[in-house]
């Protein structure tokens, strides 16, 4: 299993693919993570259950409302950022100024609230979401046949995080984001309504985890499990990146989808754990993650 | 506070009462430990309970005078958890058998607790045939199925029409290891070859990775060794990747419940072994027919078997005119079993039970003429035949 030029390309290349394509989940959710701690050095716990309700909620609107994926491509997000806006407004918001322990707590607590709703009314065991009918073809790329709803997943995701980075980096509304992280008191100073500004940043960042969801439903089972076994993962991931960086979280979750992928041809056991060791390193070399800056 | 400690004394007092009184005249209670939930709860989980409770009701809902209770669990594939609530079940609760349902890791931590406490049990879902292997220990039954009999008619069947190399795709757990083992015994011995395999964990629900590296094997089938949602969602995946365009699948594990997920276009053609189904013959169909009115969903062989080992241990039960663990246990080994799920049935010492099994192969979808009608019945084979000889099993209560 551990010869590396005993690998055929074709294997190597599809691997690659897929590799890139978790890599966009990944991205995606370490970006939604990394926007809510750089505003709020806040380290949202609850994370994995908002994308596990975007997967649920679209699921949910097929089944009981029979809705499109395309309508639960915009309406799942919505409804778990609503979900994140209250979060924010009524119980985040009081531990403002408190130790950070308490609103990871909080978030933690959230997040086995949730998952154990989930699991009460739909138990754990996954149920499939089938991608929309436009998008089940297959294609043929010569060394593999890609469904084509992974290429769409793919893109959408890769869009959606650098439309992101543009949106804080490029924008006036993005620059108060970023002045708001470097010094809260002082944008507020300048009449600018910050508590609003991080109560809807909470609510993005938690809509880009739902809108994360559902891209996966169709790819994965949709199960109120999924979003804990992946968030340990972005974790690392973020941490890896930098807390707090935008292009440090979209770049990483893309590199580890892809460092991931090629352990799975290269010793397919340690594909699970590499991500750990990665961490692992980084924190010894750069405490403060690749992206980030030291504090 | 003295009144609390008053209270409580009463309370423990009236507990310890009832529990012995229950010793003495209580029902008879049957427990049923499986996964309600996870990837194989459709195959058994709540189906199962509803069959077992079936079997209550057209034995009569008594036994020896006394009344017959089923007690449920949820395992959720987690085998300390199943281990746990049995040994709650035999040594607190007084249940007089257990029924045991899908995943072979969890019934194999419960298979010693049951010589321990000398009590019947009966395995129905999981089919790992370590379970009559070297720790059978005559208590326990493996009453369905087992990986043996699957993969030496499948892989028989499939290897006779040219499929000679193997690739591997195996549920990372007690029960896939076992059915890649018999398999690849079978495959080598019909003078095929095992080119690899690739390892997913249980419920892994994106199989994609492993797709392209069993298309890289250059294999001509590509054997599933797991089961339930795993293996419905590996047919899937492997048509979605083109895996089907130049491999043959061969399912070792299908229930019907799997079929029916995955539909026909995909599942045409597969073949399968299984000891029932749902439309063998009247006696089965009528059967089915009352599942369906309540479970709105026709049964899995597992769940005609859990309807089949509750009945014969009331059976067996009636006959020894006890529930003594080892009496009933010898009743069961006596009995031939004929019912609506079993033909031609007979335990071997080591508690595996012996009857025909049958080869099917998919329907295509313009064959299927209603609901669920899936299978044509390609082979019946007889017990010895599809179970092989003792020997392989390595029981030492065979010899």
């Amino acid at each position: 299993m551990t010869e590396i030029f005993g690998v055929p390309v074709s294997l190597l290349l599809g691997q690659l693919l897929l590799g890139l394509l978790n890599g966009t989940t990944y991205a995606m959710l370490s970006l939604g993570l990394a926007v809510i701690f750089g505003l709020m050095d806040e380290v949202n716990f609850a994370h994995g259950a908002f994308f596990m309700m975007g997967a649920m909620f679209a699921w949910m609107g097929g089944q009981y409302f029979h809705l499109s994926f395309w309508w639960m491509l915009l309406l799942a997000p919505l409804l778990v950022g609503l979900v994140g806006l209250l979060v924010e407004r009524l119980m985040l918001r009081r531990l403002r100024g408190m130790d950070p322990i308490y609103g990871l707590l909080l978030t933690f607590g959230l997040a086995l609230l949730i998952e154990g709703l989930f699991r009460t009314f739909f138990g754990v065991s996954g149920s499939p979401y089938n991608p929309p009918e436009l998008l089940s073809g297959v294609l043929n790329l010569g060394f593999m046949y890609l469904p084509l709803y992974y290429v769409f997943a793919m893109v959408a995701s890769v869009v959606v995080c650098f439309g992101t980075w543009l949106l804080i980096e490029r924008t006036k509304l993005g620059s108060y984001l970023r002045a708001g992280t470097e010094n809260p008191s002082l944008v507020q100073a300048f009449g600018i309504n910050f508590p609003l500004l991080v109560m809807l940043t909470f609510a993005f960042g938690s809509a880009l985890a739902g809108l994360a969801g559902v891209l996966s439903a169709p790819i994965v089972q949709v199960s109120p499990l999924m979003g804990s076994n992946l968030i340990i993962v972005v974790f690392a991931i973020v941490v890896i990146g930098g807390m707090g960086s935008v292009m440090g979280a979209i770049v990483s979750g893309l590199a580890l989808g892809v460092i991931e992928a090629l352990a799975k041809v290269v010793y397919a056991p340690i594909s699970s754990t590499v991500v750990f060791i990665l961490m692992a390193v980084v924190l010894t070399v750069r405490p403060a993650g690749l992206f980030g800056k030291e504090k | 506070m003295k009144f609390r400690h008053v209270a409580l004394a009463a309370v423990l007092t009236l507990g310890f009462a009832t529990a012995a009184q229950a010793q003495v005249k209580g029902p008879v209670k049957i427990g049923f430990i499986t996964d309600m939930s996870g990837v194989y709860s459709s195959l058994d989980g709540p189906g199962g309970t509803a069959a077992i409770k079936m079997a209550i009701h057209d034995f009569g809902g008594s036994v020896l005078g006394r009344k017959i209770e089923l007690v449920t669990f949820d395992h959720q594939s987690k085998a300390d958890l199943a281990a746990a609530k049995a040994k709650e079940f035999f040594s607190q609760d007084g249940v007089d058998m257990l029924i045991g349902g899908t995943n072979s890791g969890a019934m194999l931590a419960i298979e010693p607790l049951a010589a321990q406490y000398k009590k019947p049990f009966i395995v129905i879902g999981a089919g790992a045939s370590t379970i009559v292997g070297k720790q059978c220990n005559g208590y326990t039954s493996l009453y369905a199925y087992n990986t043996t009999a699957l993969a030496r008619v499948t892989a028989g069947a499939v290897i006779k029409h040219g499929g000679r190399s193997w690739y591997f795709l195996t549920a990372d757990y007690a029960f896939g290891k076992a059915l890649e083992v018999d398999a690849t015994k079978v495959v080598e011995a019909d003078g095929g070859k095992v080119l690899g395999h690739v390892m997913a964990p249980l419920g892994a629900s994106n199989f994609s990775s492993y797709m392209l590296q069993a298309q890289a094997s250059g294999a001509d089938v590509l054997a599933l060794a797991n089961a339930g949602g795993d293996a419905a969602n590996s047919i899937k995946q492997a048509t979605q990747f083109g895996v089907t365009k130049k491999m043959k699948l061969a399912g070792l594990l299908l229930f019907i419940t799997d079929i029916h997920s995955v539909g026909l276009p995909a599942a045409q053609g597969l073949y399968l072994t299984a000891p029932w189904y749902w439309n063998l013959n009247a006696e089965s169909r009528a059967w089915s027919k009352r599942f369906y009115a309540q479970m709105n969903a026709m049964p899995s062989f597992s769940q005609a078997g859990d309807y089949s080992a509750a009945l014969s241990y009331l059976k067996a039960v009636k006959a020894a005119g006890t529930t003594d663990g080892a009496k009933v246990m010898a009743e069961l080994h006596k009995m031939k079993v004929n019912d609506m799920f079993i033909h031609n049935g007979s335990m071997r010492p080591s508690g595996l039970m012996i009857h025909d099994m049958y080869l099917m192969q998919v329907k295509t979808p313009a064959e299927s003429k209603e609901p669920w009608d899936y299978y044509n019945v390609v082979q019946t084979v007889p017990g010895n035949e599809a179970f092989g000889p003792a020997a392989a099993y390595g029981c030492p209560l065979d010899k």
